[in-house]
């Protein structure tokens, strides 16, 4: 293998509509696309279930963690495979689900699977941030004539949310890294298309230097917007932030 | 002085042996192992029969190709260490020393000459399409609007890409991660036409459910020869490689190779691809060649 040669990146693919960077650049959008609307199903849906699973209600909080169960247990993968070919056969509708543009029935299964398995995840954290404040605070709440759910958005989602920024920061990453997953079904998004820029230009190192830098910028740059969002709802006295 | 010549030979012998044998057959030597590349599902070349051990057309001559190395290196102990490749990495895995030699059933064109160098071939096959006895497709024009699939890193995905933009069909084309899946989204209604090499076309009809539902169609889009792909720039593996090749086509070997994998039933469900030899066949079979076809 000769030396590095970056230079094929500006080349025209053998199609010609774009350059080998420009399909790397149409594979980095689909990952931000993919991984920003799954983190938005997977902050709403985990901020509920986390609720759940601190309810004085045992059927609601059973519900919540058999979820968590499921999802947390099983493979990734295999979540991605049961959503793109299993679901579809079973599910009615799903015929007309597989007749609509494929790139579209991909996007869809990939940001279901993986807005659902970070929910789990999130569940967990929601939980762990309401568990961490101290009794009296829901008590002192209820004791006011608050209605539990009233004390929910006044009282403990409002202090929970702020004490689980760092966590929630290394799970929005682990969307941005698992959304490669998603390549195994046909997504054409960032590792994918490193994978066929190698199989077009057979520059293997180039190529996948390319998608490793372009991964490492954009959780860069996710890292610094939640360390702004840290920075902004950290609470006073808590986790030693009492600047 | 009687030691010195015992002596001269016992430092000189080895030293020649290295220096004859070029990279790929001095590494087999050295570590006595032989690292075979091979496929999964590529019916019936290279695939995994249900015992999952690996079996089919190309794997017959991958094995004499060991055979002939264990000869040649006086290595009867020589280890076979197999490693299960995709259409993707196939190259790379090829070019990075991971595998010695891979037998599958790769297609010998003249812009994968420039990454590894090809074997004589050993098969002729043309591309063309699966689809649904039913759904009125003859033709690849008659794709236009509807959805294809094709297996990432295969020619057909180029060929198909190709045809796609330069007669504005508008064909949505997906790319699946290897035959087995291809044919999934091809079964599960997501595509209309799968478009391959015929013969492993006919090789994923022997694992369908419903065999007398499909049919393969289509003006062939280009004829390829598979070989065996091997690090570039060794001749001395290459020509050992070649000879053995050569031997099994010319001796008529290679017809009853042809026999066992294409007109008699085959693992894993013991199907008949009936899949009789062509023209073209016959005559590589008489001159075998390492030319990349178009």
């Amino acid at each position: 293998m000769g030396p590095l040669d970056f230079h094929v990146f500006l080349q025209p693919v053998p199609t010609g509509e774009t350059t080998y960077l420009g399909w790397l650049l149409q594979g980095l959008r689909t990952t931000v696309l993919l991984s920003a609307c799954a983190w938005a199903v997977a902050l709403l849906l985990g901020s509920l279930l986390g609720v759940l699973r601190t309810v004085p209600s045992r059927g609601l909080r059973a519900i919540a963690t058999a979820y968590v169960e499921l999802f947390r247990n099983v493979p990734l993968l295999a979540q991605l495979f049961i959503w793109y070919f299993v679901v579809p056969e079973i599910v009615p509708g799903g015929e007309r689900f597989k007749q609509i543009d494929p790139w579209l029935q991909q996007f869809l299964a990939s940001m279901v699977c993986l807005g659902l398995f970070t929910a789990a995840r999130v569940c967990e954290q929601v939980r762990a941030g309401i568990e961490s404040l101290s009794r009296g605070q829901r008590s002192a709440a209820l004791a006011l004539g608050l209605t539990l759910p009233q004390a929910y958005r006044h009282v403990l989602l409002p202090m929970a949310a702020r004490i689980i920024v760092p966590p929630l920061t290394s799970e929005t990453l682990n969307v941005f890294k698992n959304s490669a997953v998603c390549s195994t079904i046909g997504l054409l998004e960032l590792t994918a298309q490193g994978r066929q820029l190698v199989d077009y230009t057979a520059r293997a190192y180039e190529s996948f230097l390319a998608v490793t830098a372009l991964y490492l910028v954009l959780n860069a740059a996710v890292l610094l917007v939640m360390r702004r969002v840290e920075a902004r709802s950290r609470v006073p006295g808590y986790l030693g932030a009492g600047r | 002085m009687r030691l010195a010549l015992p002596i001269a030979l016992a430092i000189a012998l080895p030293a020649l042996a290295a220096e004859d044998l070029g990279p790929t057959l001095n590494k087999i030597k050295q570590s006595g192992i032989v690292s075979l590349g091979h496929r999964e599902s590529s019916i019936p070349f290279s695939y995994y029969d249900d015992q999952q051990q690996v079996v089919g057309y190309s794997q017959d001559f991958a094995l004499e190709i060991v055979a002939a190395l264990k000869k040649e290196l006086r290595a009867p102990d020589l280890q076979i260490k197999l490693v299960p490749v995709t259409s993707q990495n196939r190259i790379p895995l090829v070019q990075n020393g991971t595998v010695d030699i891979e037998c599958g059933s790769t297609t010998n064109n003249l812009e994968r000459q420039q990454q590894v160098s090809f074997s004589n071939s050993l098969f002729i096959v043309r591309t063309r399409m699966l689809t649904r006895k039913d759904s009125g497709i003859k033709d690849f024009p008659d794709l236009a609007g509807k959805n294809a699939v094709v297996s990432a890193g295969t020619t057909s995905e180029r060929l198909l890409r190709k045809l796609n933009e330069e007669k504005k069909l508008n064909i949505k084309i997906t790319s699946a991660k290897d035959h087995g899946e291809s044919f999934l989204i091809l079964e599960s209604g997501r595509a209309a036409a799968f478009m391959l090499d015929d013969v492993l076309l006919y090789g994923e009809l022997a694992k369908a459910r419903r065999r007398d539902a499909w049919i393969v169609t289509g003006t062939p889009q280009s004829r390829e020869a598979y070989g065996c792909s091997m690090r570039k720039g060794d001749a001395k593996f290459k020509a050992l490689v070649d000879r053995t090749v050569a031997r099994i086509e010319t001796s008529g070997e290679a017809e009853k190779i042809y026999a066992k994998w294409f007109l008699n039933p085959i693992p894993p469900r013991n199907l008949n691809l009936n899949f009789p030899l062509s023209e073209e066949m016959k005559a590589l079979f008489k001159s075998p060649n390492d030319k990349a076809l178009e």
